[in-house]
């Protein structure tokens, strides 16, 4: 294979060419260029464009730090970017914490030889369903099921569960707890069937001895597929952390009002806050500096991530990929 | 044994109980799945007092009205629903066509081929897999805006070409699916490079590229992000700017508009995914399992 296909390198360029092009062109250029935005002011003033103008780190300044009107003071930390970021953390570890354990214990369930579930395929097909439906059209659905005449919220106050005049979307805790279930009513299946496949993946003969000594099935979870999952565990953390981040179409749909994700920005994310800042008050610089640091915190999930891997032996991952 | 025999009831008994429970678990969850679409399909025969009174669960009346009423409401809007749709396909199909076929380009020529920059490509291709498009938007935007491709559907399209998650999945495809004695054998026959990789290997391919085509078209069809973005006339929306438009005044007083809108949305994705979920969720195993 390997003398003989010599002579035929170059087309290994030209086969690769197109999308090493596209990727140069329009991410990795659009990328520096954003990088390149952060550090200039470049805004809308009064309806005529300004800059770009050398600005060194005044943006990412205005990140970290927003002028109190009402004192005339600076304030720190408490900024409308920080705590955008702080809101799509809180929605994604409330959608992924119980994600996880939900999709563990029916890849668990799934894959028990001494339980043998009957309609498997039909239970992987409808949980999955979730997942494949535009996410626009779920969160608007769920605004129209949980507003102050949905169904769903006339249901729960017919049965008294919630007071007469309660409005959820004018609550913080009920708002987010919702987007974070949409976000796990979406992922669950696809999480589990991950890890299903990554269970199978597992070496049946470890099973087998471990029958053999008399472990149980618990025992089997605990001390066999958990610590041969952590890879895949560890993956799916990882995409779901980096996904997470990004978390848009659901908030920007969901609770909102004038594009804000309300109550009292509650529901805003950071990826809305950075289409505010570009596509609404056309502020290029400022979205740009938002945008490198949701990037450099991707950047470090992502190196802890092949930090943490790293020190596993290439064989162990191709009994995975297999 | 009598002893045995008891035990052995019991613990077939116990293994019937937990079967039961768990049953039961996963029917209510897949109820769950499917419980809201419901709801938004019965909602979208009935009129929008009737659905403020409460809680539908049998199909009304109300579907021609509500048809009417919302092509009228969404006349206003410049695109109405279908040619929303037609935009999203515009949209979507090369997009589809385009990332498939970069990406098993890019994995063959990974595959096949000895040259120097192979493993700095491939780790290339490895390191870009997890840069969101959302952190290079705005320079993105403003780029295609010097260029004259803002508010166009090229931003949309072109990038698609350019999708390292394909890839990877593809040339994982190939190590399993490919021998090298094939193309070997087409080169002695005269084949040039290209047409055996247009005649031979895209054929063989075929599954892999089904199953990376139907996750390609959901993304693009489901995305809004950068089309809420790029795209400015309201003539030119797609199908979830069009979704983003029931959300906001326009419907929002007729309820029925609202769910019949989402229901026409939702509508071909349903099809889609009933026709080939084996191949979906077959899909998902395989791509889910690559640390």
């Amino acid at each position: 294979m390997k003398k003989k296909t010599v002579e035929y390198g170059k087309y290994g360029y030209i086969f690769i060419a197109p999308f090493f092009l596209v990727f140069l062109v329009f991410q990795l250029y659009p990328l520096l260029y954003t990088f390149f935005l952060s550090f200039v002011e470049y805004k809308d003033k009064n309806g005529k464009m300004f800059g770009p103008k050398f600005n060194g780190l005044g943006n990412y300044l205005d990140i970290i730090r927003e002028k109190d009107f009402t004192t005339n003071s600076w304030r720190y930390l408490d900024t409308y970017p920080l705590n955008a970021i702080k809101n799509t953390i809180i929605m994604w570890v409330c959608n992924f914490i119980p994600q996880i354990l939900l999709s563990l214990l029916l890849a668990a369930w799934f894959t028990d030889t001494t339980v043998k579930l009957k309609g498997q395929g039909a239970f992987k097909v409808l949980m999955y369903l979730p997942n494949i439906i535009t996410a626009s059209s779920i969160a608007v659905l769920f605004y129209q099921l949980f507003d102050i005449n949905g169904p769903i919220t006339l249901t729960l106050k017919h049965m008294g569960i919630l007071d007469n005049d309660y409005n959820l979307m004018e609550h913080a805790a009920p708002t987010i707890g919702l987007i974070a279930f949409m976000q796990f009513w979406m992922w669950y299946g696809n999480t589990m069937i991950t890890l299903i496949a990554g269970i199978l993946g597992i070496n049946p003969s470890l099973y087998e001895a471990a029958m053999v000594d008399g472990a149980s099935s618990k025992q089997q979870f605990f001390q066999i597929t958990l610590p041969l999952l952590k890879p895949i565990l560890q993956f799916t953390l990882v995409t779901s952390a980096i996904g997470g981040l990004q978390m848009f179409d659901i908030p920007s749909l969901f609770n909102v009002s004038n594009g804000i994700g309300g109550p009292n920005r509650a529901s805003e994310t950071i990826a809305m806050q950075i289409r505010e800042y570009g596509f609404v008050s056309k502020n290029y610089g400022k979205a740009a500096s938002a945008s490198i640091v949701l990037f450099i915190i991707t950047l470090i999930i992502s190196l802890v991530f092949f930090a943490l891997t790293k020190d596993r032996e290439p064989k162990q991952k191709h009994a995975v990929v297999k | 044994m009598a002893k045995s025999n008891t035990a052995d009831a019991s613990y077939s008994a116990q293994i019937r109980t937990k079967k039961i429970i768990r049953t039961i678990i996963c029917v209510i969850l897949c109820l769950l799945s499917v419980f809201p679409f419901y709801i938004m399909v019965i909602n979208a025969t009935h009129s929008s007092d009737t659905i403020k009174i409460g809680m539908q669960l049998l199909p009304g009346t109300k579907l021609g009205s509500n048809y009417t009423g919302l092509m009228k409401k969404a006349a206003g809007l410049g695109t109405n629903i279908w040619v929303a749709m037609l935009h999203s396909a515009i949209i979507t199909v090369p997009a589809t066509i385009l990332q498939v076929y970069c990406a098993t380009m890019t994995a063959y020529g990974l595959t096949v081929y000895q040259f120097k920059l192979k493993n700095v490509a491939w780790s290339f291709i490895m390191a870009i897999m997890m840069i969101p498009a959302q952190v290079s938007i705005i320079g993105f935007i403003n780029f295609m805006m010097k260029i004259g491709l803002y508010n166009t559907y090229w931003p949309l399209i072109i990038p698609a070409a350019a999708a390292p998650s394909t890839v990877y999945f593809m040339k994982q495809y190939m190590a399993s699916a490919l021998s090298l004695e094939i193309i070997e054998a087409a080169r002695i026959d005269g084949s040039g490079e290209f047409a055996t990789f247009n005649r031979i290997v895209l054929p063989l391919m075929k599954p892999a590229m089904a199953t990376q085509a139907i996750f390609a078209f959901v993304a693009s069809w489901n995305n809004l992000y950068t089309p809420s973005m790029m795209i400015v006339d309201q003539s030119k929306k797609t199908l979830p700017m069009f979704v983003q438009a029931l959300r906001s005044d326009f419907a929002k007083q007729d309820f029925g508009y609202i769910y019949l809108g989402l229901t026409m949305t939702v509508l071909p994705l349903f099809i889609i995914y009933f026709a080939l979920s084996k191949y979906i969720i077959a899909g998902v195993a395989l791509g889910g399992v690559k640390e």
